[in-house]
């Protein structure tokens, strides 16, 4: 007997952008094959082993009801159960709709609202079953995530940043956008991405999350001063990782200091199909 | 998995097809040598990003349309772009649409080989995927995974990182690479290009089944270049048009086994885009020296084989590679990284060529900038009748196989798409049912 690690890579609602970055290992790939025993990953192979598994990575949010049972099984087979980026741990940018009314969202797309069965939200695997690690990112980091997967198969506890991008930003000696007056997430915002939109003269968007106590008031605050209109601060924080606390609570802060006159009318994206 | 349902019929069912990008299930029902029902059903969960484009900002559609795949987000990021200057009646040119071309390049690179070496080859060497293939076949393995991470130092180095780039706005980027960014990358891309021709030279020598249809092949033809994000769209047939005048020819029809809507040309049909449809329609537009290969590999003008695709893919990789090294070598960092693109009231539609085909965006946005209606048609919904056309028709030629290897033939028959199911939900499960007539 094999005493590899048995894996598993499954997919919820998605983009398969993050399980992409396992094949998008070029160089380590065939290694990793080696030391890991890829049992069922319906992306890289038509084979598939039984389980029980002892590592599955789940990418993708939850959105039907099928889909809520599903993760069940999976879980019920999973020694460990790591999920991999922004949907299946903060329920993804599809998770908009969960501030919505699902039922406008179909009538938008399908003629026949009918024939399409979905839940009202898109929620977080961890909402539906233990979850041993989650890893951030709108993509994961691929190195990240070959660290990860390094430190179990050492068996050391796996070293996932909960500190912001903020210190990661200062750490890579990148001028602070913010000085410069370019709006960024940074200071709220998990490391993970070593600084990549700042280093492109581009504010943060916080696609990896909020970070540990992550402080959102006085981010917000700051961008005031700085001049961002409400809608656009709603935005930026309600795109994608909107249902991560305390991301998702946003909405109530912005819209019980926004006045009429400004950018209720124009944004509060949520409300602009109504 | 085959199963007998009746003393005629026969189900052939594939819950969930691998080596695609997403969730789809194929279902096929025979009597006899009849096939009576071919289903390529998707049931990918929705996530109506057309709904929650809604109410958004012009300036936020290149990133937010990149999160319905995760293969061909440029593709996405392109369509969008071009969509929104549209819109605001500004025009892109010079070095910074240059740099805009290269990032695509990188796409199709690495979206290409990826199909060919990691999810398509498997089946015409008989793998279950590329990880078996490489016991048998390491340098195969490898070679594709040295080309693919070509593609990919491209859209690192222009884009900031392989998935979901994040240096792409309206207008331009946020910043534009240094001359020596691009000599390194100059490197990596020629041994690349060595590699494409290899694959190319490979490629042509596989074994392929036989399935000719007469299809309505649909791409962007511009007048001096190979099809990216800008010219016509035109067809095999009569099809000549501005993408604006979408609504008129195409339209899109809601099925109900599946959660992507169904493309069609208004009174003609199903119709097929993608490399094969591109290569159709633009020969003419490669470069000489990759026109070449083509006659030296014997790639026929018109390819009408869909398993030939994978050849025709290949030679794509080296058109690719090609027009990136072209690009580098005239490089000159431009003055500003974008133009400014202020909003305006307007409905705008832009159509570029994903690496699986024609991608189509329309948007309404209002005088302030925001999203008030979005319509997306990528091109796995409009090669989805194509799919199952093709596979009444494989199964019909090829019933005399034993049902294991009818229904590897038969997901062969739906890879020969690239089939990409995240991006078509707004896809697959094969099922083949066999009725045994007398």
């Amino acid at each position: 007997m094999t005493t590899r690690l048995k894996l598993a890579v499954w997919k919820f609602a998605s983009c398969d952008g993050c399980q992409l970055q396992i094949l998008d290992c070029e160089d380590e790939l065939l290694v990793l094959a080696e030391v890991v025993d890829i049992a069922y990953f319906k992306e890289a192979t038509r084979h598939e082993d039984p389980g029980p598994y002892d590592l599955s990575l789940v990418e993708g949010s939850i959105t039907t009801a099928h889909d809520a049972e599903r993760i069940r099984q999976v879980r019920a087979q999973s020694r460990i159960l790591v999920t991999i980026g922004a949907c299946a741990t903060s329920g993804g940018i599809q998770a908009l709709k969960n501030f919505d009314d699902v039922a406008v969202y179909k009538s938008i797309v399908y003629a026949t609202p009918a024939y399409v069965s979905s839940l009202a939200t898109s929620t977080p695997i961890a909402d539906h079953v233990t979850v041993d690690y989650a890893i951030p990112g709108c993509p994961i980091d691929k190195t990240m995530l070959l660290r990860f997967l390094s430190a179990l198969l050492a068996g050391r506890k796996p070293d996932i940043p909960t500190h912001t991008a903020c210190v990661a930003c200062k750490h890579s000696g990148v001028a602070c956008l913010m000085v410069r007056g370019i709006p960024c997430m940074g200071p709220v915002t998990r490391a993970g991405c070593d600084a990549l939109c700042p280093k492109f003269a581009r504010g943060c968007f916080g696609c990896f999350g909020p970070s540990e106590t992550a402080n959102v008031d006085a981010l917000i605050a700051q961008w005031r001063e700085m001049g961002v209109d409400e809608a656009t601060i709603m935005r930026a924080f309600h795109t994608f990782q909107a249902w991560a606390p305390p991301f998702r609570q946003v909405g109530d802060v912005v819209k019980s200091q926004t006045s009429p006159s400004r950018g209720a009318s124009q944004g509060q994206g949520r409300q602009g199909h109504d | 998995m085959t199963e007998e349902t009746g003393p005629r019929t026969k189900v052939i069912q594939v819950d969930y097809l691998a080596r695609v990008e997403g969730e789809g299930a194929m279902y096929i029902r025979l009597n006899g040598d009849v096939v009576e029902d071919v289903q390529l059903k998707i049931f990918e969960p929705p996530r109506f990003f057309e709904a929650l484009l809604r109410g958004r900002s012009f300036t936020e559609a290149p990133d937010i349309t990149a999160r319905i795949c995760g293969i061909c987000p440029v593709a996405y990021q392109m369509s969008a772009v071009h969509a929104m200057e549209r819109a605001c009646g500004v025009r892109v040119g010079g070095t910074l649409r240059e740099l805009r071309r290269l990032l695509y390049c990188g796409e199709w690179i690495a979206s290409h080989s990826l199909h060919i070496y990691l999810l398509h080859a498997p089946d015409f060497l008989g793998y279950a995927g590329a990880v078996d293939m490489a016991r048998d076949h390491p340098a195969l393995v490898k070679q594709g995974l040295a080309l693919k991470k070509v593609g990919n130092a491209i859209m690192r180095a222009i884009g900031g990182r392989e998935v979901h780039a994040i240096n792409v706005r309206l207008g331009g980027f946020y910043r534009t690479p240094s001359r020596q960014d691009m000599t390194a990358l100059r490197t990596e891309i020629a041994a690349g290009l060595s590699l494409a021709r290899e694959t190319v030279r490979w490629a042509a020598k596989l074994d392929f089944p036989t399935l000719e249809l007469d299809y309505e092949f649909v791409a962007l033809r511009h007048p001096t270049e190979y099809p990216f994000c800008e010219g016509r769209v035109v067809s095999s047939t009569d099809l000549d048009i501005d993408v604006a005048e979408w609504d008129d020819n195409f339209e899109e029809q809601q099925v109900a086994h599946s959660t992507a809507l169904h493309a069609v040309r208004k009174g003609r049909g199903p119709y097929f885009v993608g490399p094969m449809a591109r290569y159709n329609l633009n020969r003419d537009k490669l470069f000489d020296s990759t026109r070449a290969l083509a006659e030296e590999v014997g790639l026929e003008a018109k390819v009408r084989n869909p398993f030939r695709s994978i050849i025709v893919r290949a030679l794509e990789v080296v058109w690719a590679c090609e027009e990136a090294l072209r690009i580098i070598d005239a490089y000159a960092p431009p003055p500003q990284p974008a133009i400014e693109v202020l909003p305006r009231a307007a409905t705008a539609w832009a159509a570029t060529e994903a690496p699986r085909g024609l991608l189509v965006h329309r948007y309404t946005i209002d005088a302030a900038g925001l999203i008030r209606d979005a319509n997306i048609v990528p091109p796995t919904s409009q090669n989805q009748k194509t799919i199952e056309d093709d596979l009444r028709a494989f199964i019909t030629q090829h019933t005399h196989l034993a049902d294991a290897e009818l229904q590897w033939r038969c997901e062969q028959t739906i890879r020969n798409y690239d089939p990409c199911i995240s991006c078509a939900t707004h896809f697959l499960d094969l099922q083949v049912e066999r009725t045994h007539g007398h």
